[in-house]
């Protein structure tokens, strides 16, 4: 109101810029600032406190030589994979099932995506129950007469990512819909009634017209999905504390107990570290198409 | 034309006329339904089981329905059930996350809303890339910042208290509420805005007066993604807590996969049910508001 003569230029828009503070320092010192620090620190034989005393690769070399952080990796490649698939094709589905002008869809959509208010932990910890071999699933069905029928994912070294899998997808697919449902929304009634002029079955018109036009949406979906399954924690450990043995540790567990439990700071900071590759080289690609002629942010 | 029949067999108004019992609908709704019940199924399990003595527990089967209904494993899970530490069940864990839920809650709303609102409308050199950091910031996994974010609240003295925690959640959650609000400010006609500027109002102005009461929606939407999120949480909890602070999960796993004595499983599916009672609560109420938030910020993202 009062003085309309031009600022300097450090000092235009000042309000914008003090507002920005929190932005700017949590996207330099944390994001930035902080992901250099332990990338560094990983090259160094930090124990209980983390000192600066360089060993080269030494602790990568120990990383890939220990059993628990290649199962980790294992588990987490399986795991995302199959969630990624799953909750695409599901999610999907599901999208397309409820956009068919159906009654009742309000209760069907809350229904699906209730599990995604639930935190892991408690889903983790419900799972556990209904797939514990005394008294879930597998005893149900063994005292409808199969006395033979196995079923016990979490107490079986070989099966127990499944075991997860399942909790996970029944906790995330519900978001995958409703992106998905948006999206469906989103496309103009014009579409479809082009294709219905033209005789396209409504299968054809999905795959051939609708999925690409989609395109957007599935990037956005893949992107939230992946992001989620990298951070994979709180799940594993509710529901089967990294066990049977080691056969469900997933590299997040495998950080935060050399950090906060062993106290080997250099092997939690390069697990880490390679947990942040991983994310790198699945994001910068995708960041470099998506964004790569530098349109918007 | 009588009321009751119109629905189905007019004319050529409203959607295209199909007989309500059709092959088509009974393989749908039938789709639809077995989805349906395979979703709540866990819910009814936990609800049933919770409402169980051990001993009906240990005979029957985990999907039948309680013989004897009794509220036993509700009222230890809230006032006894052990961690391993103390005893005084989930009562502790329940006001420590709503210590920590609301000011996170609150903080991180007020500094994301008023940094995608300088994004959206007062861009300063620079703003576009400190943005772009933020958002993929958002993909580092937590694990790499876990340590020196440790270092930095034990700098500011604030490692293991609530408001050391209160801060990680504002960081965290800084990225993805920021390009909410950013979107839904950019979609506000610029005239608006413009409109604003040529009356003489400033930066605060125009966001309390203008962008703010515009905006109500994307702050309820903001305000149960946050709420979710933050009671929902475990990891952060665990890390940048002590044991006598543990949010609700925390705890919920301590008593749950706690190893001494004989398990209790009616009260372990009562403690579960009560630390997943507040996000669902939010849910069931916001339903449709919670949806379109999430339609909204996906895909305008």
């Amino acid at each position: 109101m009062a003085s309309q003569q031009r600022p300097g230029r450090l000092f235009r828009n000042m309000s914008a810029k003090v507002a920005s503070i929190p932005m700017i320092l949590t996207a330099l010192v944390v994001f930035i600032g902080g992901t250099a620090w332990t990338v560094l620190y990983s090259f160094t034989d930090s124990k209980l406190l983390p000192r600066l005393r360089f060993v080269g690769f030494d602790q990568y070399e120990r990383l890939w030589s220990a059993n628990r952080w290649l199962v980790s990796i294992e588990n987490l490649a399986i795991y995302g994979v199959l969630s990624l698939i799953f909750q695409l094709v599901i999610g999907f589905m599901l999208a397309v099932l409820l956009d068919q002008k159906i009654r009742f869809e309000n209760t069907f959509r809350t229904i699906f995506l209730y599990p995604f208010a639930l935190s892991f932990i408690v889903t983790g910890l419900v799972w556990q129950w209904i797939l514990n071999p005394d008294f879930g699933i597998q005893s149900v069905v063994r005292g409808l007469g199969f006395e033979s029928f196995t079923f016990d994912p979490l107490y079986n070294a070989d099966i127990v990512i499944y075991g997860i899998l399942i909790a996970g997808l029944w906790q995330g697919t519900g978001l995958v819909m409703c992106l998905m449902l948006a999206g469906l929304r989103g496309i103009d009634e014009d579409i479809w009634k082009a294709a219905r002029v033209d005789g396209i079955p409504a299968w054809k018109t999905y795959i051939q017209i609708i999925i690409p036009m989609m395109r957007p949406v599935f990037i956005t979906t893949l992107v939230i999905i992946t992001s989620g399954i990298v951070k994979l924690y709180d799940l594993v450990v509710a529901q089967t504390g990294g066990g049977p043995g080691l056969a469900s540790e997933v590299p997040a567990k495998y950080v935060y107990d050399f950090m906060f439990q062993a106290q080997n700071l250099g092997q939690g900071f390069a697990a880490s570290t390679m947990m942040l590759l991983t994310v790198a080289i699945i994001v910068v690609p995708w960041a470099y198409l998506e964004f790569g002629g530098k349109k918007r942010g | 034309m009588a009321d009751t029949m119109s629905s189905w067999s007019d004319g050529p108004r409203g959607p295209k006329p199909r007989p309500s019992i059709s092959r088509r609908n009974i393989i749908l709704y039938g789709t639809l339904i077995v989805v349906a019940l395979y979703y709540l199924l866990p819910l009814y399990v936990m609800v049933v089981t919770s409402l169980k003595g051990m001993p009906e527990i240990r005979l029957g089967n985990i999907f039948s329905p309680p013989v004897e209904i009794t509220f036993q494993p509700w009222v230890k899970a809230w006032a006894e059930a052990c961690t391993g530490l103390n005893c005084d069940g989930l009562s502790r864990g329940f006001w420590n996350s709503v210590r920590i839920t609301v000011p996170s809650v609150i903080l991180s709303i007020i500094i994301a809303s008023v940094n995608g609102y300088a994004l959206a409308n007062w861009r300063f050199k620079g703003a576009q890339t400190f943005f772009t950091i933020l958002i993929f910031g958002a993909f580092i996994p937590y694990q790499v910042m876990l340590y020196p974010i440790v270092i930095l609240l034990r700098e500011m003295g604030i490692y293991g208290t609530l408001w050391g925690l209160i801060i990680v959640h504002t960081i965290f959650g800084m990225p993805i509420l920021t390009l909410l609000f950013r979107n839904y400010f950019t979609s506000i006609p610029e005239e608006l805005f413009k409109a604003a500027r040529v009356d003489g109002a400033g930066f605060w102005g125009i966001y309390f007066k203008i962008m703010m009461p515009m905006s109500l929606p994307i702050f309820v939407v903001a305000i149960i993604l946050q709420v979710t999120g933050i009671w929902n949480d475990f990891l952060f909890g665990v890390v940048y807590t002590k044991p006598d602070l543990y949010p609700m999960t925390v705890q919920l796993n301590n008593i749950v996969n706690s190893v001494q004595g004989v398990k209790e499983y009616n009260v372990n599916m009562a403690a579960t049910i009560l630390t997943g009672l507040v996000p669902l609560v939010v849910y069931f109420v916001s339903g449709k508001l919670f949806v379109r938030g999430i339609a909204a910020g996906a895909v305008k993202g």
